[in-house]
């Protein structure tokens, strides 16, 4: 074998392995977690509170914490997300200084820490404003976290919508109002719609800052919007570091149920992504 | 005089392009589009304002001096220490694992998808990396615990049940994805006209990977590697589960460890008294975490927009 042909061979042999190992984790991630929580998925853990003895405990208030959350946040953060990237893809000057640094700012938020968002939560919201522990700061913080993403990936859907239609539009003698909400906006909103389900479901799966501003907490009633909570990933961190093996195995089916949930939410973004999708 | 049109015609002189009358309502509209798009710089301000204000009351009882470079962190024992360079140890510990692992395998997973993977592999490969991606930290803490910690142990590598190594492996595994889609974006963005030329000149494609490809698209693979550094670096349930919660002084991976990040949870979770001492440190140490990401963010926004500048 000559040298070229032999490094040729060797090179692809580490490409393979490189794919290998990230799908290689994420089967034995997978696999790990059915076996360990299968058999403990079941209506004791979907309807039941918490609770000391591992036999009796579930996730209820967790898993309805979770989906108040998913609510909540899309409210707060989808609106304002779409609102930011009309402003900057559609009405910004994109020369003005102001509008750079905004882009700018929104890019770095994107890659800020969750615990800080987390602690920004702690000094405001729970303390600041006195709002409390309670699951509307969860909410408030979990959508600041993901307006960034769902700014960006806006902006995305907005761009992919060909400038012929803004111009078919104000050559019509609409103004750049009109041409925004009745022709860009309804192009893009199937993209926008994707991205923003994609951004939702990295809220429901995070946990550090919730954990930070107390979501850590034994709750056996149902959630509301201005009571303690505990979030699914929360209770999830909680069970896992519970010295009982039992509870281990309860962490487990919890994370099933939390994947289950994530998968849904992940189907619903592609089939929306492909029965909406418009090539230009 | 009045204006004419293409024919000749008089017009009336009032007549221009563009609306007639002022659209009052459209402009309320942009002023709330703008209002929202200013909510992004006020997290930003709010973020400094939360971490700056406690760090400097903090930063008073405690000189910096002492903070930065201190060994002992004790700051809720009698006497407490505030050395922080336990905790910054760990997370480049950490995050010295975790790119050993997501540099080399990421960008050859995006090396594979940008130039070698047919279509149909692609098509399966890129949407099982995307769920890698999806995976929640908290899963992957229970994935350090209870699957590589044991694996460590049955190869003969004597591992505490916390420790560097385990939580360092598996966040790499996670940042996989990160390293690869934006290598791979950058990788996409070169122009076919530079892979046809090499091919026209006779290279393999191990040599146009490596000698146009990589080069050519070399500032987006940096970004990619920065950015995952930064979210290494920022990672928190992965190594609270994973790694422990005992500062140490020790590079030796196979010992529990506490990073910046799992300190911050770990005092927040527990009833530490607001406006006391050991309660500001929570922002001391979430300064020095915002500052290292801050700085890591804005050097790999840079590298992206060069590429994209390039060859966009």
């Amino acid at each position: 074998m000559t040298s070229r042909a032999f490094k040729e061979n060797a090179f692809r042999l580490y490409l393979y392995f490189s794919v290998a190992v990230g799908v290689v984790a994420l089967g034995a991630l997978l696999l790990r977690v059915l076996i360990d929580g299968f058999g403990f998925v079941d209506e004791v853990l979907l309807f039941n509170p918490p609770s000391s003895n591992p036999d009796r405990a579930g996730a209820r208030p967790a898993i309805l914490a979770t989906v108040w959350l998913l609510g909540l946040v899309f409210g707060m953060a989808v609106p304002g997300g779409i609102a930011t990237a009309l402003w900057l893809e559609e009405f910004a000057k994109k020369d003005r200084w102001y509008n750079r640094f905004l882009e700018l700012n929104i890019q770095n938020l994107a890659g800020v820490p969750s615990i800080v968002y987390g602690i920004l939560g702690l000094a405001f919201l729970v303390r600041g404003l006195g709002l409390g522990r309670v699951l509307l700061s969860g909410s408030m913080i979990l959508a600041l976290l993901v307006l960034p993403t769902v700014i960006i990936s806006s902006r995305e859907a907005l761009r992919a919508v060909p400038d012929s239609i803004r111009q078919g539009g104000l050559a019509l003698g609409a103004t750049r109002w009109q041409v925004t909400f009745r022709s860009v906006l309804p192009a893009a909103l199937p993209g926008i719609a994707t991205g923003s389900i994609l951004a939702l479901s990295r809220a429901i799966g995070e946990s550090a800052p919730l954990v930070l501003i107390g979501a850590l907490t034994y709750v056996a009633f149902d959630p509301s919007p201005l009571n303690a909570f505990t979030a699914l990933p929360v209770q999830i961190f909680q069970w896992i570091g519970q010295p009982q093996a039992e509870f281990k195995s309860l962490a487990a089916a919890a994370i099933i149920v939390l994947l289950v949930i994530l998968l849904m939410m992940n189907l619903a973004a592609i089939l929306l992504r492909n029965k909406f999708q418009r090539k230009w | 005089m009045a204006a004419t049109d293409a024919f000749g015609k008089a017009q009336p002189a009032s007549r221009r392009l563009g609306s007639a009358r002022r659209r009052w309502g459209e402009d309320v509209g942009k002023g709330v589009l703008a209002l929202c798009a200013c909510l992004s710089i006020a997290t930003t301000v709010g973020i400094v304002i939360a971490l700056l204000l406690p760090a400097i009351e903090f930063f008073g009882t405690v000189s910096i001096s002492d903070f930065y470079t201190g060994t002992n962190w004790a700051p809720l024992f009698e006497p407490a220490h505030f050395g922080v360079v336990p905790l910054v140890l760990g997370t480049l510990k950490i995050t010295f694992i975790a790119c050993l692992v997501c540099v080399p395998f990421g960008l050859g997973a995006a090396i594979y998808m940008a130039e070698y993977a047919r279509p149909r592999i692609r098509a399966v490969l890129k949407p099982s990396l995307e769920v890698l991606a999806g995976i929640p930290t908290v899963v992957f803490g229970y994935f350090a615990l209870t699957f590589t910690t044991p694996l460590l142990r049955s190869i003969g590598i004597d591992v505490d049940i916390f420790n560097a190594l385990s939580a360092g492996i598996v966040v790499g595994i996670m940042l996989i994805p990160t390293v690869a889609s934006i290598s791979e974006d950058a990788m996409q963005a070169v122009p076919a006209g530079l892979r046809q030329g090499s091919y026209g000149l006779g290279a393999s494609k191990y040599q146009t990977s490596t000698r146009v490809i990589v080069p050519a698209a070399i500032s987006g693979i940096i970004a990619s590697f920065v950015l995952a550094i930064s979210r290494a670096v920022g990672e928190t349930m992965i190594v609270a589960i994973g790694a422990g919660l005992m500062p140490t002084m020790t590079v030796d991976p196979r010992l529990q460890t506490e990073t910046m990040t799992a300190f911050i949870a770990a005092t927040g979770i527990g009833d530490v008294a607001t406006g006391t001492i050991a309660y500001k440190t929570i922002f001391a140490v979430g300064l020095t975490l915002f500052v290292m990401t801050l700085f890591l963010n804005l050097f790999a926004i840079k590298m992206v927009r060069r590429f994209r500048e390039v060859y966009e």
